[in-house]
């Protein structure tokens, strides 16, 4: 086999993942199925009144889309572990952590994108306010990334387990705070009219250090589990 | 330099080690945290805004120190481990963890119990607080990894690489809980501030600091030679000790 160059290995990583997600559907439809059914128990155990959904929605919105991408994880790596082929990826010439950034992408666009499209239909039945749309949309842009490449970490770690569900909720749980604070905040922010711009900044940031760091870590992890 | 850091991280001499010190720090903890307990409980002052419910601090605030401390040595040993492949550095990240795990709860129950008293409630989502309890989770995950991975060597390298990125996030949780709490309700509550703190009572606090510290070493050893009692119970050296031990 030729050597395939970075950007090849990359992109054919992605491909694959995405197709091999896109046969079978419920792979993105049950994460975003869990996610409307979370976000719509709050009005039935809280109250239905509207100033209180107001306030709440923000928190209610990021905990659920947390949770959903929480429980999607497991799918990064779980079926090629299995079947092995994750074995092979660890002895392909391409540097793992290139291939994993390729399948947290993947992740990404099967359980992240759908949130982000589902989640303003959400704002507005907790009676989020037009102006705090726009924030819900960007932070969750900018955030779920972020989710998915920290949770591949905790993945990563918990693959060659028997029952690593509830382990992996335990260790990305509490990686997940910053994101939540920065995100909620800056959709109650926007509520009330002021500028989300430090916010925003503060997603991006914590984005772009994900996006290095996180694919070496979770290589690093994988490396040991499949020892 | 190298050759001697080989001989004393080889579990032979580590254990041997241990069991000589073990005896001078469990001592020396013990006549500093009752030297440092007489001091900050009945020589120091009274606090003119406090009385006396401040002289929790002397156990409170030692536990809080120990509680990220004991952390960083755990991601630096964890890292010495990974990298040098050094079992005894695998050893003292694991060993230190429940130790940790345990000061930070034994911080946030005592600030808890400080708390009932001074802002008439038994918990605020003050950033420190939250913080501090975001830490013993981080201290639970490791814990709990370690003990859902059945191999050890496996087991000490995830737990590591656990570590190393819970030390990247502590900082951007630390300020981003701070930030998001002056957000929400300004400073409404301050601790004592501690360039305010008079000698009387400064005193007793850095020796209960040090009694802490010299306890973790303590029981860190303890727990660590227990772990290479497990895994080198079938080297000669071992063996040799323990039978020896016992004509």
């Amino acid at each position: 086999m030729k050597n395939a160059s970075l950007s090849n290995a990359f992109f054919t990583m992605l491909k694959r993942d995405l197709t091999l997600a896109l046969r079978t559907r419920s792979e993105i439809a049950n994460p975003l199925l869990f996610f409307i059914i979370v976000v719509s128990l709050f009005p039935l155990a809280v109250s239905p009144e509207e100033s209180l959904l107001r306030t709440m929605a923000p928190g209610i919105i990021w905990v659920a889309a947390l949770l959903a991408t929480m429980l999607s994880l497991d799918s990064i790596f779980r079926s090629d572990f299995e079947d092995g082929s994750l074995e092979q990826m660890l002895l392909s010439p391409q540097p793992i952590a290139l291939l994993v950034l390729g399948k947290i992408m993947a992740h990404w666009l099967v359980s992240g994108l759908p949130l982000i499209l589902i989640a303003p239909i959400l704002g507005i039945s907790l009676f989020l306010p037009g102006e705090a749309m726009f924030a819900l949309l960007a932070t969750l842009a900018l955030g779920t990334p972020v989710l998915s490449l920290v949770g591949s970490i905790g993945v990563a770690l918990t693959v060659g387990l028997r029952r690593g569900g509830v382990l992996l909720s335990l260790l990305v749980l509490p990686l997940y705070i910053p994101v939540l604070i920065f995100a909620s905040n800056a959709i109650a922010t926007a509520a009330a009219g002021i500028s989300i711009k430090g916010q925003l900044y503060f997603l991006a940031a914590l984005f772009a250090l994900a996006v290095t760091l996180a694919p070496m870590a979770t290589a690093a992890a994988l490396r040991i589990s499949l020892r | 330099m190298w050759s001697f850091i080989h001989k004393h991280a080889s579990p032979k001499h580590f254990y041997l080690l241990a069991e000589r010190l073990i005896p001078w720090l469990g001592w020396s903890t013990l006549i500093l945290l009752v030297v440092g307990l007489y001091q900050g409980l009945i020589v120091a002052p009274t606090d003119y805004q406090q009385g006396e419910s401040y002289r929790i601090i002397y156990v409170h605030v030692p536990a809080a120190w120990m509680s990220m401390f004991i952390y960083m040595v755990m991601a630096t040993s964890g890292a010495i481990g990974l990298v040098w492949k050094i079992k005894m550095a695998d050893a003292v990240a694991s060993s230190s963890a429940p130790i940790g795990a345990a000061f930070t709860l034994l911080a946030l129950v005592t600030g808890s119990l400080w708390g009932k008293p001074m802002w008439g409630t038994w918990w605020v989502w003050d950033a420190r607080l939250t913080s501090e309890l975001i830490l013993l989770f981080l201290y639970l995950g490791f814990i709990a990894l370690e003990s859902a991975i059945e191999d050890r060597r496996t087991a000490a390298n995830a737990c590591a690489v656990l570590a190393l990125v819970g030390v990247v996030n502590i900082p951007i949780i630390h300020y981003s809980v701070e930030w998001w709490n002056t957000l929400h309700q300004g400073a409404t509550v301050t601790r004592f501030d501690k360039p305010a703190m008079a000698t009387s009572m400064l005193i007793p606090l850095l020796i209960m600091a040090l009694g802490f510290k010299l306890y973790y070493l303590y029981a860190m050893l303890l727990r660590v030679r227990v772990k290479i009692l497990e895994s080198e119970k079938d080297t000669t050296w071992m063996k040799e000790l323990i039978t020896g031990a016992k004509k």
